[in-house]
């Protein structure tokens, strides 16, 4: 098992299986959130499922709108399990703040290249430091 | 975080409930973004379209808005960010009717906590520009980047929730934006084309944003060789936040922090590129070339100011578009605008001004789906990087050329 330490989180401990891209990250800007998948046709990740999953990506980006849509997706169920970024932006700590949503960033590698896509993972974002922790790779 | 007897007192719930939410929220934030201590602010401005609320934001509010007059109400100004609908041309829209009752009853609660809903995103053309060094609230990103950047003003992007929060607290944790030292350059950018145009300066605004990448770069541009005007700097920020997430430029000599590249940069901070005429074009094309005939026309995000309006206007005398076309303002430039004649002008077209909404904040999907539109002409850029992600195939053209999309229903002149 390999863990990951990260500079910050928030939220519960959760699983869940990778979906990883070297790319942003806006709930406004990148995704179908009634059907749950990625619609920005150029994101890297586009046409996937991102429910339950634990997304690894690059840098939040977009507007501000995601601190209020963590929240709704969360209410609706069609949401991920968490999210882990290299580099966040306030509205993403915002909105997970609002939807007690589990989040992680600030990691001493890059963390798109760290995590295979697919593995299954766990985001430990109550342990001290916070750890992302690579449970089985696929 | 440091906090005051006046913010311990408020997390001990002495001021209630809804204070206590708000102080508990912004001490999560503060804690994740590493501040030491609260800074006060003088205004919120909060984006709350019910797109993004969905109906459990808005019962949230609700919840909020239930408590006592004196527990709930806002401490200080705060104010709105567009709407998800301009009421009256709901129906020509298509957009249906359990729209609106959200957006009748978030902008219910919001009264009910003292807020003023002003319905805009250039507050700073509109309202109260803000003054150097003041330290904000700004919940739109197109706002916070012009306010810290072209007035000296401190805000983060502080998101629906947190922009609220500010407002019930009167304060803000302070990170980023507030403090000297991440106001500093991290990126030196050359430009060899100065834009003439709103659309070349959004372009120039995405690029930049691009070179930069994250909310915690602060690009520092040399070689714009004129002074900007507002609605041009407007268009700029707003693409450069857009594509970048970016909060804060400089210009060298012309932005109020900048006045020599030295008050702001490193000096052996390395030059990161050159963008001139032919990256701006490539850009346009990357969109322009999956678009030739139109199915709307939209110029929004962010809204007009009366001289767009008044652009536009002239732009539309004596011709009849053949495709919709929305055109999109605050309601403090709306009257202006109809006393001017504007309104007028720019309907016997047969185009629409709307007021207080943005566009794509206004169930931009389910009015692609209602009307039928996927290729849609617009000269923001911050717009066309949007609603690709809603399903449109977005062209970035000039006012002109959008006008003239409009008029034939398919982009050329």
């Amino acid at each position: 098992m390999k863990g990951l330490t990260a500079t910050a989180a928030m939220g519960k401990r959760v699983r869940g299986r990778a979906l990883v891209a070297k790319d942003g990250f806006s709930a406004r800007y990148d995704l179908d959130r009634i059907k749950g998948v990625f619609s920005r046709p150029d994101h890297k990740l586009a046409g996937q499922s991102y429910v339950g999953r634990v997304l690894v990506l690059d840098a939040a980006k977009g507007g501000v709108a995601t601190a209020w849509m963590l929240h709704e997706m969360g209410a609706r169920g069609v949401v991920p399990a968490a999210l882990v970024l290299n580099t966040v932006n306030p509205i993403m700590v915002q909105g997970a703040a609002l939807a007690d949503f589990t989040m992680m960033s600030g990691f001493s590698v890059d963390i798109t290249a760290a995590v295979p896509n697919g593995a299954m993972v766990e985001v430990d974002a109550e342990s001290d430091p916070p750890c992302l922790r690579i449970l089985e790779e696929c | 975080m440091r906090l005051t007897a006046e913010e311990q007192a408020m997390l001990a719930g002495e001021a209630g409930p809804v204070r206590q939410w708000a102080i508990e929220h912004q001490i999560r934030v503060g804690g994740y973004l590493g501040a030491a201590d609260f800074v006060p602010v003088s205004q919120a401005h909060i984006m709350a379209d019910t797109e993004s609320l969905g109906g459990a934001g808005v019962g949230w509010l609700e919840q909020l808005a239930a408590h006592p007059a004196d527990h709930r109400q806002v401490r200080i100004p705060t104010i709105t960010d567009p709407r998800g609908t301009d009421f009256g041309a709901a129906a020509r829209l298509k957009q249906q009717p359990w729209m609106l009752d959200l957006e009748r009853r978030a902008i219910a609660a919001f009264q009910a906590m003292g807020v003023l809903m002003t319905d805009t995103c250039i507050n700073y053309q509109t309202i109260m520009p803000a003054v150097r060094n003041e330290h904000m609230a700004y919940g739109d990103t197109g706002v916070a980047i012009y306010c810290n950047s072209v007035l000296g003003a401190r805000s983060n992007f502080e998101g629906g929730p947190s922009a609220l929060a500010a407002g019930l607290t009167g304060r803000t944790p302070r990170y980023g934006y507030h403090l000297d030292a991440q106001r500093r350059a991290t990126v030196k950018l050359r430009v060899t084309h100065t834009p003439r145009d709103l659309a070349d300066w959004g372009a120039l605004g995405a690029l930049i944003g691009r070179h930069a990448g994250d909310y915690w770069q602060v690009p520092a541009v040399i070689g714009i060789d004129r002074v900007p005007g507002s609605d041009e700097l407007k268009h700029f920020g707003a693409a450069m936040a857009s594509y970048g997430s970016v909060a804060l430029f400089h210009l060298d000599g012309i932005t109020p922090e900048a006045e020599r590249l030295a008050d702001v940069a490193d000096p052996a901070l390395p030059l990161r590129a050159s963008i001139g005429e032919a990256e701006l074009r490539a850009l346009q094309r990357s969109f322009a070339g999956r678009v030739d005939k139109i199915d709307v026309v939209v110029f929004s995000a962010p809204q007009l100011s009366l001289l767009e309006l008044r652009e536009l206007a002239g732009l539309l005398d004596g011709r009849r578009v053949t495709v919709p076309v929305l055109a999109v303002t605050s309601p403090q430039v709306k009257p202006d605008a109809d006393r001017m004649g504007l309104t007028a002008r720019i309907e016997a077209s047969g185009a629409m001004l709307l007021s207080g909404m943005c566009f794509y904040q206004s169930y931009a999907r389910e009015m692609a789906e209602a009307n039928g539109w996927q290729a849609l002409a617009t000269n923001s850029a911050k717009l066309a990087n949007i609603l690709g992600g809603y399903g449109y195939r977005p062209a970035l053209l000039s006012m002109a050329d959008c006008v003239a999309a409009a008029c034939r229903g398919r982009i050329g002149r």
